[in-house]
């Protein structure tokens, strides 16, 4: 079986935050202890829908010590393809779930003097986790975390009460916003910023870096691009010896798995490179959508992350 | 013997790029010797403006063109050794921005960049041009002492007096080379010596 190794837990706690963000509490089933992680580790939760069986990535939020039970938090996506809608609407407590052992592609890097972490909306969840870790180590951190509106703002009232001085919260609708060259100068040498959040925020804060000649070795980022619907194609996997279709709502490792084929995959979210794909032959368009690849990558023809990307065209071969 | 391009070796070993220009509000740049031409190579006035020149001169004469690029901060000192205080207060100061440019032999280079990742700059981060002298800075791996500028190979450890090999396996964290006894197994066959890279 691909992935990382399976977890049989139960959900103990739903916790609704607010409109938009529910919390989910994991624990095993078995009653065993779960394993340690490291702040900034997700996990990946499989969910099963009728026919459909989603697999969806979360940050785990908890403490990474606390081996008693994982916590996630899920926002609501009314556009997409049903994960968040899916645990939103029909996980409820005492529900039997599976889900993978924490990942970690977006850890701390223990070696900097400090840690700048920038967090917009959900994207505060993984440096939940961190804080945790960082406070245990007594690290140097502080966190910029930039949300819509009071009631839309995940945990603010905690981070501000457990940690006044290190936590800065920016609402959108008063107009606050993190004014970063002021925040990026003058930033102790050893300093290593970590941004998660929307697309947006992240170009900008690893554009910004960049331009004042941070290190690239010092800008870390998460984003995980849950796959998009498109028009089917068809696909024929080489060496199963199968010709798939791959539907409007599922993505071509989505499709794979449906037809039995055990295709590798970590992050499930075009980061890891683990479900990289060699191209055998195909006429038509590749849509990639990963961030894995790089331009030559996306250009030559000759690999697609089947996790998110998509093809248009008449013939699509893959060694798989 | 400006320039000088080093035979590909193992990994270990480290490898020296071309200075350039990069972005950033403050440049240090470190030097000696014939390293001074490095700086010269990529020296604009609006880079000159942002720029602190600590310059080592082993008994070279680039100080008064280095300083002629009128330079924010000009520094000349004698030896490593009497900069390095100067060295390590300048990186301690610095903020996240700071590009760090190194020039000259592989000792000082090494140095420099093992104190600029104590305080935090990833190694991969620092630019670095060879430039002047291919004489290398050993630990014998026996004694642990350090021998500078050793140009040939085997030669004798100035701690111990054992008879060392040269070898490529570098250290970092010491930036030093490693050096092995060579007669070891058979005390005073010592095969004859030559100039590196000869």
């Amino acid at each position: 079986m691909s992935g990382a190794e399976k977890i049989s837990v139960r959900v103990t706690e739903v916790t609704a935050l607010n409109e938009l963000v529910t919390r989910f509490r994991f624990e095993s089933l078995d009653g065993s202890l779960l394993p340690t992680f490291s702040g900034g580790a997700h996990t990946v939760v499989e969910m099963k829908d009728g026919d459909v069986t989603r697999l969806n990535p979360y940050s785990l939020m908890s403490d990474p010590f606390d081996q008693t039970a994982y916590t996630i938090s899920v926002r609501r996506d009314d556009e997409g393809r049903g994960g968040s809608l899916f645990m939103h609407n029909s996980v409820g407590v005492g529900d039997e779930m599976v889900i993978s052992n924490p990942v970690n592609l977006f850890s701390l890097d223990l070696r900097a003097k400090k840690h700048l972490m920038i967090a917009g909306g959900i994207g505060i969840t993984p440096f939940l986790a961190q804080i945790k870790q960082l406070d245990r180590a007594h690290g140097n951190w502080e966190l910029h975390y930039a949300c819509r509106s009071v009631a839309l703002g995940s945990y603010i009232d905690y981070l501000t009460s457990t940690h006044p001085n290190d936590v800065n919260v920016y609402y959108d609708d008063q107009e606050q916003a993190i004014d970063l060259e002021c925040l990026f100068s003058g930033q102790p040498l050893g300093t290593h910023v970590y941004v998660c959040g929307p697309k947006g925020m992240i170009n900008w804060v690893r554009g910004k870096a960049t331009e004042l000649g941070w290190p690239r070795e010092a800008i870390h980022y998460e984003e995980f691009l849950a796959p998009q619907p498109g028009k089917p194609f068809e696909v024929k996997l080489a060496v199963s010896n199968k010709v798939i279709q791959v539907g409007e709502q599922e993505s071509l490792l989505e499709a794979m798995e449906r037809s039995g084929v055990d295709a590798p995959y970590l992050c499930r979210g075009g980061a890891c490179g683990m479900c990289e794909t060699r191209v055998i032959d195909y006429t038509g368009n590749f849509i990639h959508r990963d961030h894995w690849l790089d331009d030559e990558g996306h250009s030559s023809g000759e690999k697609i992350m089947p996790c998110v990307s998509r093809f248009e065209g008449k013939t699509l071969v893959l060694d798989r | 013997m400006s320039k000088f391009e080093f035979p590909t070796s193992i990994l270990s070993r480290p490898v020296y790029g071309v200075l350039e220009a990069r972005a950033g509000h403050q440049h240090l740049m470190i030097a000696d010797a014939e390293g001074a031409g490095a700086i010269l190579d990529i020296a604009t006035p609006d880079l000159m403006a942002k720029s602190h020149i600590i310059f080592i001169l082993k008994g070279t004469d680039f100080a008064d063109e280095l300083r002629a690029l009128n330079p924010a901060r000009f520094y000349e000192g004698p030896s490593y050794a009497a900069s390095v205080s100067r060295i390590q207060r300048v990186l301690q100061d610095a903020s996240m921005g700071l590009q760090l440019y190194l020039a000259g032999t592989e000792g000082l280079m090494g140095q420099v960049q093992s104190e600029a990742m104590k305080v935090g700059i990833p190694h991969t981060a620092i630019q670095t041009e060879h430039r002047g002298s291919t004489a290398r800075r050993m630990q014998c791996v026996h004694c642990k002492g350090i021998t500078e500028d050793v140009a040939t190979d085997p030669f004798q450890c100035s701690h111990c007096n054992l008879n060392l090999f040269v070898r490529d396996h570098y250290s970092r964290r010491l930036a030093a080379y490693q050096a092995v006894c060579i007669d070891a197994e058979d005390p005073g066959n010592v095969p004859a010596q030559k100039g590196l890279y000869e």
